[in-house]
């Protein structure tokens, strides 16, 4: 194909404007997710927007520590908002770019599947981080497989070097074919720092706007032609890829040949360094006569992918036999064991010695709320007030486990108000019900909800987790904090005019650490016929300041070890060696404790005060 | 690629020829510990010294829900190619542990024959360990000690690092001693582990962290891996001791005076009363009840009850 000629080398560019860039040496330690920005900047994107998303976070964040004259970038309220962010510059001519978590990309598919047929004008690159494994995820979607739902090309680096070429590339390719491009990263490629080779910036001049409403604009009877010009455009794709940097075959062992993607690619490298490999950098479209080739010059073929089996279902479509969910988990991260295992049970690797047993065991230690933290009295309340509560996405998610346990439902960013909505409307439930939503997750996708819920009239309560910060992803701005992805003030959406407005009459804010008033708050909010909204009113205790006031203390003589106060699930709190009638009494880590007074509150002796305060132990 | 003085490449290249190291599988480093304790900055200390021999490094984490008071592990592997960015089950050459029962969780990792496990006997027990409101109850955290675990690994160095760190007037320090004692077992030379922390460490800090990392490496040289038994960590008493221990009844309920505030069905940790038809709180399953008597204590009308079932 005569037009891919044009596409420029991945590295190394001719480099223009490179003022304001720090010099960097030849090769440097990057995260994945690094490389991924670096590859981004190196390509001349001019407008990136994200929403934060464990593992994709640090692409945008990283994207910001470049000169702002070279790129806006900016955290947007969600995906779909920052893709249409980016979309809207691609229309303008320039290169753009979006970066999200997996589940980020459902948010944003309604902008990325009218898109694909639209195509670009400067280049569209969408970077999506899966999470195999399920590390801090609610599912492990496998977004290859938009591939070809969106017939959108999927892009698989395997380290940190081919994110940043593989990114760089996908803007060439998005504007050469005219498609919006995804890179797919997972959490182990997006959170592994390896050496990177860098090249220059290289950003090319801004296009003139098309005024084309046949192509922009998609009506029926645009999006049928449209539809044509998709086909088109995976036909000229297949035909590029097949010489593309994309596709590397490395002839090994005549005997067995492996298909291998992503970071799968090395843990096969390191099990059977001498397998005959053909590495895919993309998933979709499949080079499918290169397959075949590389098919047809080995005894044997296994397909080895994490996730769901996309590229063993098309080479069996092609007729050919292969081997590889059979011995390859369809479920969880995947690992040098798991490789070693599955060509053990192929039979293509001999069992290696069983390590020996230690016999030595560890008990868990699950992540926690902070000590502090100004979630833990909302759910204190709603346990003991018995209601039924929908939840949603956030560190708060930790209290549906003991001690807190007071969590019925989570199922995804911004749904619990409508989950509340049809609970009530189901009319089995007796309980009080109630929704909790933080801060970042309201204004990402709880506001049209929260509408509905008064357009309906429903009669539930919701509780505004308001800690001003996305806290759960490690503290990035949104518009609740006043402050940009870049740290410039701007204006701060008030929540509690905004929820007035969409009609709630009874709204009322509370200060999270007063245990008693929100009780109180929370009994007078059940009772409100119709939707009632409690705004609780603490930052997070991390971000975007630590808080530390002064530590408390528990007066030994004093505990009566109720343990009442271990109710509140503080990582500041545990046994200390006294008893009390043979009951634990409880100790306070002054470290790790930074005086809110909850257990304060609820210690039913008065034995904890304030060290200053305090009486002097024996 | 920065690199130190000629003496010291010399050393480096005299501790391990390139051509030798070629062949070799990559060196693999499992630094693992509890949010907050300072695994990514050994990470980081050992990536840059990576950087400077112009080795391949991979360093893998998992950012997220781990920062949140949970288990976190960093995974170091470096040599002239590295492929897997995790370290397999039982190939880790070196085990560093800045918690006792973290370092008990990733033991598996450890080379069965050749590695070395380095730990803080320090003990950090979650909330998650204090569940039980029984009397007697002790915590879940891990009993095994350093003898136990010392006849169980090839080489065993353990020891009270918080401890050491706040004696020498940092505790935050502790993992600046475990990189002290991390150097003994790989092939830097000690000038470029020195210049790595100063560069890292902020500026105030570097006295401190310096003089952290000699009493790390000073620690490894003066103890045998095989008298590691003397190292006993203050294991957390096991004591089935019940001391005042006094024996009581369920509680009992005075219908008569309750009225009906629901107070202890709503604190009750166990969740073992409830409200009956007649408003009155009632006990709904003894066996779940751990006589606490936060019920007793927080009922305003002295309507309940534990009686001691010795008088």
């Amino acid at each position: 194909m005569s037009k891919a000629a044009n596409i420029r080398p991945v590295t190394g560019g001719a480099g223009e404007s490179n003022a304001g860039a720090v010099r960097r040496p030849a090769r440097e330690s990057m995260m994945g997710n690094e490389a991924i920005a670096r590859g981004a900047w190196e390509a001349g994107v001019r407008v990136a927007a994200a929403y934060p998303g464990t593992p994709s976070t640090e692409i945008m964040e990283s994207l910001a520590t470049y000169p702002a004259a070279d790129v806006h970038a900016q955290w947007s309220t969600n995906e779909k908002v920052a893709l249409d962010v980016a979309i809207g510059a691609a229309f303008a001519g320039v290169r753009a770019f979006a970066s999200m978590k997996h589940v980020g990309l459902n948010v944003a598919a309604d902008s990325l599947m009218s898109q694909t047929y639209i195509g670009v004008n400067g280049g569209l690159v969408i970077a999506v981080c899966d999470d195999p494994g399920i590390h801090s995820s609610q599912n492990e979607q496998d977004t290859r497989l938009f591939g070809a739902l969106a017939m959108v090309p999927i892009l698989e680096p395997s380290d940190a070097q081919e994110a940043l070429d593989f990114t760089r590339l996908a803007f060439s390719i998005s504007e050469e074919f005219d498609t919006p491009v995804i890179v797919r990263s997972t959490t182990r490629l997006s959170h592994t720092r390896s050496l990177v080779r860098t090249g220059e910036r290289d950003a090319p001049a801004p296009r003139e706007f098309i005024e084309n409403p046949a192509k922009n604009v998609m009506i029926p009877g645009h999006a049928r032609v449209r539809h044509h010009a998709l086909l088109e455009r995976e036909r000229k794709l297949t035909a590029w890829l097949a010489d593309s940097p994309l596709i590397r075959w490395e002839k090994g062992s005549a005997e067995y040949g492996i298909i291998t993607q992503a970071t799968a690619y090395t843990y096969v490298k390191e099990v059977a360094p001498d397998a005959s490999i053909l590495k895919l950098g993309v998933s979709w479209p499949l080079p499918l006569e290169q397959i075949r080739e590389f098919c047809n010059s080995v005894q044997r073929v296994l397909v080895i992918e994490e996730l769901e089996p996309v590229i063993e279902n098309a080479v069996r479509t092609l007729g050919i036999a292969v081997d590889g969910k059979r011995f390859f988990p369809r479920t969880g991260e995947f690992s040098v064991e798991t490789i070693r295992q599955g060509l053990e049970q192929a039979g293509i690797l001999k069992p290696g010695p069983a390590l020996p047993e230690l016999a030595i065991k560890s008990m868990p230690r699950p992540p926690l709320l902070c000590a502090g933290c100004p979630h833990t009295t909302a759910y204190l309340a709603l346990r003991s007030l018995d209601a039924r509560v929908a939840g949603d996405i956030g560190c708060y998610t930790l209290a549906a486990v003991e001690p807190l346990k007071a969590i019925d439902t989570t199922v995804c960013m911004g749904s619990s108000i409508a989950i509340a909505l049809g609970m009530a409307k189901a009319g089995t439930q007796e309980r009080p019900i109630v929704a909790t939503i933080g801060d970042s997750t309201f204004l990402h996708s709880g506001i049209p909800p929260l509408i509905d819920a008064v357009y309906n009239q429903a009669d539930i309560t919701v509780v505004l987790l308001d800690n001003r910060i996305t806290a759960m992803t490690g503290g990035q701005d949104h518009p609740g904090t006043g402050r940009t992805l870049r740290g410039e003030a701007t204006h701060r959406v008030d929540m509690e005019t905004m929820i007035r407005a969409a009609g709630v009459q009874w709204v009322r804010k509370i200060d999270s650490y007063n245990i008693a008033s929100v009780h109180q708050a929370l009994r007078e909010a059940i009772r409100h016929k119709g939707v009632s909204v409690l705004i609780m009113d603490r930052p997070c205790v991390l971000d975007p300041v630590k808080i530390k006031g002064p530590p408390l203390r528990v007066r030994a003589e004093a505990c009566n070890a109720c343990q009442a106060c271990m109710n509140l699930g503080c990582p500041a709190l545990s046994w200390s060696e006294e008893r009390h009638e043979g009951y634990n009494k409880v100790k306070i880590d002054e470290a790790a404790c930074i005086g809110c007074t909850l257990c304060m509150q609820v210690c039913t002796t008065d034995a904890i005060g304030i060290v200053a305060e305090a009486p002097a132990t024996a | 690629m920065t690199t130190g003085t000629p003496k010291e490449v010399i050393t480096a290249a005299a501790l391990t020829a390139p051509s030798a190291r070629a062949q070799e599988r990559p060196t693999n480093v499992l630094i693992v510990g509890v949010g907050g304790q300072g695994v990514i900055m050994i990470s980081k200390v050992i990536a840059l010294l990576c950087e400077r021999q112009d080795l391949d490094v991979k360093q893998s984490e998992v950012h997220g829900m781990s920062k949140r008071g949970g288990s976190v592990f960093s995974h170091l592997r470096f040599g002239q190619r590295v492929y897997s960015p995790t370290i397999p089950i039982g190939e880790a050459d070196v085990l560093v542990a800045l918690e006792w029962a973290e370092g008990l969780r990733w033991l598996p990792f450890l080379n069965p024959e050749t590695g070395t496990f380095l730990a803080d006997t320090q003990q950090l027990i979650p909330p998650f360990s204090c569940r039980s409101r029984k009397p007697g109850a002790v915590t879940n955290y891990a009993r095994h000690t350093v003898a136990e675990v010392a006849g169980k690994v090839p080489n065993c160095f353990a020891t009270d690092a918080s401890r050491m760190a706040a004696e020498l007037g940092n505790a935050r320090a502790a993992n600046t001693i475990l990189l002290g004692m991390l150097s003994t077992a790989l092939d830097f030379p000690e000038q470029e582990w020195l210049t790595v922390i100063e560069q890292l460490v902020p500026k105030k800090t570097i006295g401190a962290n310096l003089r952290a990392f000699a009493a790390g490496r000073t620690w490894v040289e003066q103890h045998d891996p095989a008298a590691m038994h003397a190292e006993a960590p203050a294991v957390f008493p096991a004591a089935a001791d019940l001391g005042d221990y006094v024996a009581r009844s369920a509680p009992e309920i005075n219908a008569a005076w309750c009225k009906g505030c629901e107070i202890c069905v709503k604190f009750c940790p166990e969740r073992c009363l409830f409200m009956n038809d007649r408003q009155v709180a009632e006990l709904k399953d003894p066996d779940l009840c751990t006589r606490c008597r936060v019920c007793e204590r927080l009922c305003p009308d002295f309507a309940i009850t534990l009686h001691r079932l010795d008088a």
